[in-house]
């Protein structure tokens, strides 16, 4: 007997119970199966595009630090390079080693974050976010020794960052690194293998490589896609050229390849920190630039590779204290655009897990 | 390291397969007629040796006589990097022709574009507001916004 | 796969949705140009002479301020550091507030951690007329008080007290846990006070 069943369009959010920000879906499904997904974002539009043009460039890097909320010293990172490139500014070695200390921690914070909510999507509900957390702790732990902060550091500055590292830093982080790998093998021990996630991510929201590279993804989504592409090593920014570290790469381009791809940059970025702790030279961590650097006429696009993708701020100056255009390239807006093809065709409850596994920030996909 | 080619070689290799697209060429850049821009496109994602099949980002610039719109294109498999830009002139409909067909990665960016500065892009299949809401008036990110 | 051939795709595309969204918007922007009052007559002395607090108000307020529970509202970075009070380290179960729930219905306290745009108020404005009676509401973070860092933007609301009433307002960018926690004491205390005869 065939029931006749007719498409109908279903909300889901903004407002939903699991971390990832206010996003809108509105499904059209036919009975559980989806048929078509419209994506509403802008509920986080704070307008800093237009804030930035009315600040000097020291001042736009607190603003910086609110777009990707939960990665703020690479948001701050990025934008400070692109202001060194537009201006012609250097910073110090010391400086630069400290960027890349930061920067790598706040990836493995970030990814534990982004692991810790896809597994609470896929209905391991609070445990591994709970660990995660802990773990996450150590490392808020550190920035707040180093800027102050728990969450929006404002540390980096053109031409170096803001202060050197109190003496107490140092062993806390050698504490932490060796660590973070049992950690790391602890947890994949209770997961790796596990049926439930298995069933629930292998296979689900498949992206295809030339999908990928179509719809400008980038980041673990591209990696676990079987596209080797990471800004660290294809165009390598700051010192990260001296660092060795490996590029971990999916094949399949689902969930579970997703998942993978970040367990194991937290293991290579624990990599890059010892390398860099053991190299850290002595000297000053900042230039000698006003703070109301003013770069000559132009324009300068400088990228980073941040937790969720490529960074990248597009900054045109009139050779004022203030930029003229500020343009942030989001990589969660962009990773946002392959949710329809991975979507259509499963169900309600994986939809929420595939939106997990791109892993966003709605500050940045609003800004 | 990603080579940023120079706007001047990849003119003359425009030029010959499309006379008069190229306004001017720079060391940075390459700036081209609003009307060619699509071909132009094409050709660059599709031509031997150049293969710019990943575009980085979008973004809408307002000179105060023109509009101008800058595309960041990358290719992946040569690891370089060229920068696109097309002009629109008069600030009453400001179009341009929409590059969704060859990069679906220009979908929400060229939405944004329109919706923050008001420029149209033709051929897009879903242009409507997307970060502001529907009935928002004016184009915030113009420099002649008047908030209050 | 060309995204000509897949323009019909769009089965619902609502303009219409889209439109009346937007007419909502556009109408609680117009009605909240003044903030609301906060809700405080109980600190007004006159009325304080003339109660008395009986044994079942204690009871009734030690009842309600120990389990208070929090519904979902979880805009911008703040809710980072309410999720961080939440989870391991600064445990807020050992005030009876673990559970977050997803239904406003069974939620009586709203923690606004984020910023506040026009597009997002008339959904929050919805959440908290779907709490039942009492409910509260901490302001957490300056974006909620006042609009914070973004106060001057042509889309932020400067201060969740626009369209809700708010009982406790903490300060911060964002808010340590320790001060949240703080908050959510001096929320209690107000609880404390609160008497059957005069609800407020």
């Amino acid at each position: 007997m065939v029931i006749k069943t007719e498409p109908f369009v279903v909300n889901i959010g903004p407002a939903h119970p699991s971390t990832h920000g206010v996003f809108r879906m509105r499904a059209t499904l036919d009975g559980e199966v989806i048929l078509d997904i419209e994506p509403v974002f802008g509920y986080l539009h704070r307008g800093i595009e237009k804030l930035a043009e009315e600040r000097t460039y020291t001042q736009i890097i607190p603003l910086t630090d609110r777009l990707d909320y939960l990665a703020s010293m690479s948001n701050n990172l990025a934008y400070v390079l692109a202001v060194e490139k537009l201006a012609g500014i250097a910073a110090p070695e010391r400086a630069e080693y400290l960027r890349v200390i930061m920067a790598e921690l706040q990836r493995i914070a970030s990814h534990l974050i982004g692991v810790g909510a896809f597994l609470n999507d896929c209905g391991a509900f609070m445990t591994p976010i709970l660990y995660m957390i802990r773990e996450r702790e150590k490392i808020l732990d550190l920035f707040e020794m180093v800027s102050g902060q728990r969450l929006t550091y404002n540390y980096m500055r053109i031409g170096g960052v803001s202060h050197d590292i109190p003496e107490e830093f140092l062993p806390a982080l050698d504490k932490f690194i060796k660590g973070m790998p049992g950690f790391i093998d602890e947890y994949d021990q209770l997961l790796q293998e596990n049926e439930i996630l298995l069933a629930r991510s292998k296979g689900v929201g498949i992206l295809s490589g030339e999908q990928a590279i179509n719809i400008s993804a980038s980041g673990p989504v591209l990696r676990a896609s079987g596209i080797k592409w990471d800004i660290r090593k294809v165009d390598p920014y700051s010192i990260y050229d001296r660092f060795e570290f490996e590029m971990p790469t999916g094949s399949a381009g689902d969930c579970y390849d997703r998942y993978r791809v970040r367990v194991e940059e937290m293991r290579q970025s624990v990599r890059i920190l010892k390398q860099a702790v053991e190299k850290l030279p002595p000297g000053e961590v900042r230039s000698e630039v006003s703070h109301l650097v003013r770069p000559p006429a132009g324009e300068a696009y400088g990228h980073i590779e941040s937790p969720r993708g490529e960074l990248g701020f597009y900054l045109v100056s009139d050779n004022s204290i203030a930029p003229y255009r500020f343009h942030v390239r989001a990589p969660s807006l962009l990773n946002l655009t392959a949710l329809r093809e991975m979507v259509v065709g499963w169900k309600v409850a994986d939809v929420l897990a595939i939106f997990g596994s791109i892993d966003i920030c709605m500050g940045e996909v609003d800004r | 390291m990603t080579v940023a080619l120079s706007g001047g070689e990849i003119a003359a290799r425009l030029e010959e397969r499309f006379p008069g697209s190229v306004v001017e060429s720079g060391q940075d850049s390459l700036l081209v007629k609003s009307e060619s821009l699509r071909a132009a496109a094409g050709f660059l994602k599709t031509a031997p040796g150049l293969e710019f099949d990943y575009l980085t980002a979008i973004t809408g610039v307002d000179y105060y006589d023109y509009f101008e719109v800058v595309y960041q294109l990358t290719s992946i498999r040569h690891n370089h990097s060229l920068v696109v830009k097309a002009r629109c002139y008069g600030r009453g409909n400001p179009a341009l022709p929409s590059v969704v067909s060859l990069w679906q990665g220009a979908d929400f960016q060229e939405r944004e574009i329109y919706d923050l500065m008001g420029i149209r892009f033709e051929g897009h299949p879903n242009l409507k507001r997307i970060v502001l809401w529907d009935g928002f008036t004016g184009y915030p990110l113009r420099k002649d916004y008047l908030q209050w | 796969m060309e995204i000509e051939e897949r323009a019909g795709l769009y089965i619902y595309s609502d303009t219409q949705l889209d439109k009346e969204e937007g007419e909502r918007i556009e109408a609680l922007k117009a009605s909240s140009q003044q903030p609301l009052p906060d809700p405080d007559r109980w600190l007004d002395e006159e009325l304080r002479r003339h109660i008395l607090l009986t044994s079942v108000d204690a009871v009734l307020n030690w009842a309600r301020r120990s389990s208070l529970w929090p519904v979902v509202c979880f805009p911008a970075c703040c809710a980072f550091e309410f999720i961080t009070t939440a989870a391991s380290r600064f445990d807020i179960s050992r005030f009876g507030m673990e559970i977050i729930r997803g239904s406003p219905r069974q939620a009586d306290l709203m923690i606004t951690a984020g910023t506040l745009t026009w597009k997002m108020a008339p959904q929050v404005r919805r959440i908290y007329d779907q709490m039942a009676e009492p409910k509260w509401v901490i302001a957490m973070g300056a974006c909620a008080i006042s609009g914070g860092i973004f106060a001057s933007s042509y889309s932020v609301v400067p201060g969740y007290s626009r369209i809700i009433p708010v009982d406790v307002y903490v300060p911060g960018c964002p808010p340590r846990p320790e001060a949240l926690l703080y908050g959510i004491r001096l929320m209690q205390d107000k609880i404390a006070k609160r008497s059957i005869i005069t609800e407020d």
